[in-house]
């Protein structure tokens, strides 16, 4: 949406207020991201320390290993530099 | 039967405050405001108010506390002087941004370098631009008045903004005069409790004071400058019913034999009962001479100042603070815009006098007088920003 489809003053609410609670979930941030990180779940230990470090957070515990959620990931890269078994890597976002 | 007591303005804001019933009170002392946090305290220890007294290690922390406090819904009060008001700067705007009706006395003292504790308006000036309504006094009567009125006026839901009541730093602070009070239930019935459509609630959750990028934050201030719109009727309305009250009405301006005078001194707080003695002297003198005192000076109230002056052919604007590099003071620069649009509009000069509580004498007042009358009678201003009271 443009800036200029966006509602204006005199329908938002006043001070900026938000009155629905955890809505910080319908803001995606996916989109900042300049790389992605990629998991290799072959390396993958399933020990966590991403999902620990992750300030997001958007990584995501599944049964045995992580996976990452694209929708909320900025691509920090912290995840990647604390794989203690170097499963995460970061790749250029567009990038062929 | 009316109920007079001796109070310095100090005082009688604490008074005031006291009967309004305040929730919560956080404040941190400073000359020349700290009777008034302190005569407040005293309050509390006596268990006289149900206030909850929130000691601070600083004035920021100060109004961050009334920042949190009022947005629970709760009436806060606060005060606070120069360097204090200065250190509050950041959170002032966030006060008014985040739409808290703090209701604060401001004992308004020179700022620092060189150190001084005496009154002007630099303190206030400084900040003038954050978003909070602005009353200035001129004793400590329209100190306790204004402190009772500021509530309502801040707590209006077409308002909700915060307010200074502003009392010149020891003429006013510091100075015992009969106070006419009103009784406790009185005021209960004039300011009822405070009612906010949003607050802080563990059992409804919301957000207050998110990020707005540059696709939101505009709209935010735009909201703000229309709830300063809203203020001058709301401050005329509650004017009148407190005058319904007490025989005090209360306006955005006072004027005084305006009317038909040719020229006039304008001026916030104390220096306004001097200039009106004098422009009484003048009058029987044969000068044609008035005064015009500016009571809300945020926001400032353009229309009604136009109309009050259209008529003169000239005004000397006093400013008890300095805008260094500016064309004009605060207050004179304020006239100039308002009167800009006119076609026949007076002419304007600016005083700059008072610095750091410098005393403005009846002689100086009629010298400013004689001034304004010679550029009334030639139309030629001799000087744009005069410096009354200096050593050359």
């Amino acid at each position: 949406m443009s800036t200029k489809e966006k509602p204006g003053w005199k329908s938002l609410p006043i001070a900026a207020i938000i009155p629905e609670p955890g809505s910080s979930m319908k803001y995606k941030t996916g989109d900042w991201r300049a790389f992605r990180p990629i998991i290799d779940l072959e390396k993958c230990t399933g020990c966590l320390l991403c999902w620990i470090y992750c300030p997001e957070p958007a990584i995501l515990q599944m049964e045995k290993k992580v996976k990452v959620n694209y929708d909320f990931c900025k691509g920090c890269g912290i995840c990647a530099a604390e794989c203690p078994v170097k499963a995460i890597t970061m790749a250029e976002e567009g990038a062929k | 039967m009316k109920k007079v007591l001796g109070l310095t303005g100090n005082e009688a804001v604490a008074l005031a405050a006291k009967q309004c019933d305040v929730d919560v009170v956080s404040a941190y002392p400073i000359t020349p405001q700290t009777i008034m946090v302190e005569k407040f305290s005293e309050y509390v220890a006596n268990g006289e108010v149900k206030t909850e007294f929130i000691n601070v290690e600083s004035e920021h922390s100060a109004m961050s506390a009334c920042v949190g406090a009022s947005l629970t819904g709760a009436r806060v009060f606060t005060a606070t002087a120069s360097q204090g008001l200065a250190l509050m700067h950041e959170m002032m705007y966030i006060a008014s941004a985040l739409r808290c009706p703090i209701v604060m006395g401001v004992a308004n003292r020179a700022l620092s370098a060189p150190i001084n504790i005496h009154g002007d308006h630099s303190d206030m000036m400084g900040s003038r631009d954050c978003g909070w309504i602005q009353v200035y006094v001129e004793n400590s009567q329209e100190a306790y008045d204004s402190v009772i009125q500021a509530f309502k006026i801040a707590e209006d839901p077409e308002v909700l903004l915060p307010i200074t009541v502003n009392l010149d730093g020891f003429i006013i602070s510091h100075c015992m005069e009969g106070v006419e009070v009103l009784e406790d239930d009185a005021v209960k019935k004039f300011l009822p409790e405070r009612k906010t459509d949003f607050k802080i609630d563990p059992d409804k959750p919301l957000t207050i004071g998110p990020l707005c990028l540059p696709d939101f934050y505009f709209e935010f201030k735009r909201q703000q400058e229309e709830a300063m719109k809203n203020v001058p009727s709301k401050v005329k309305k509650v004017g009148i019913e407190f005058g319904r009250l007490t025989g005090r009405t209360y306006d955005v301006l006072h004027t005084y034999h305006v009317e038909d005078a040719d020229a006039a001194i304008v001026c916030l707080g104390s220096t306004a009962g001097t200039a009106r003695a004098i422009a009484e002297k003048m009058r029987k003198e044969g000068e044609k001479v008035g005064v015009v005192k500016v009571m809300l000076y945020r926001p400032f109230p353009a229309e009604e100042f136009r109309n009050a002056v259209k008529h003169l052919k000239a005004l000397a604007v006093l400013d008890r603070a300095c805008s260094p590099g500016a064309p004009a003071a605060p207050l004179g620069s304020d006239v100039k815009t308002a009167l800009y649009e006119m076609e026949h509009k007076p002419k304007v000069f600016d005083v700059i006098y008072g610095l750091g509580g410098r005393d403005i004498t009846p002689t100086d007042i009629e010298d400013i007088f004689n001034c304004v009358l010679q550029t009334a009678e030639t139309g030629i201003i001799e000087q744009p920003v005069m410096f009354v009271g200096v050593r050359e």
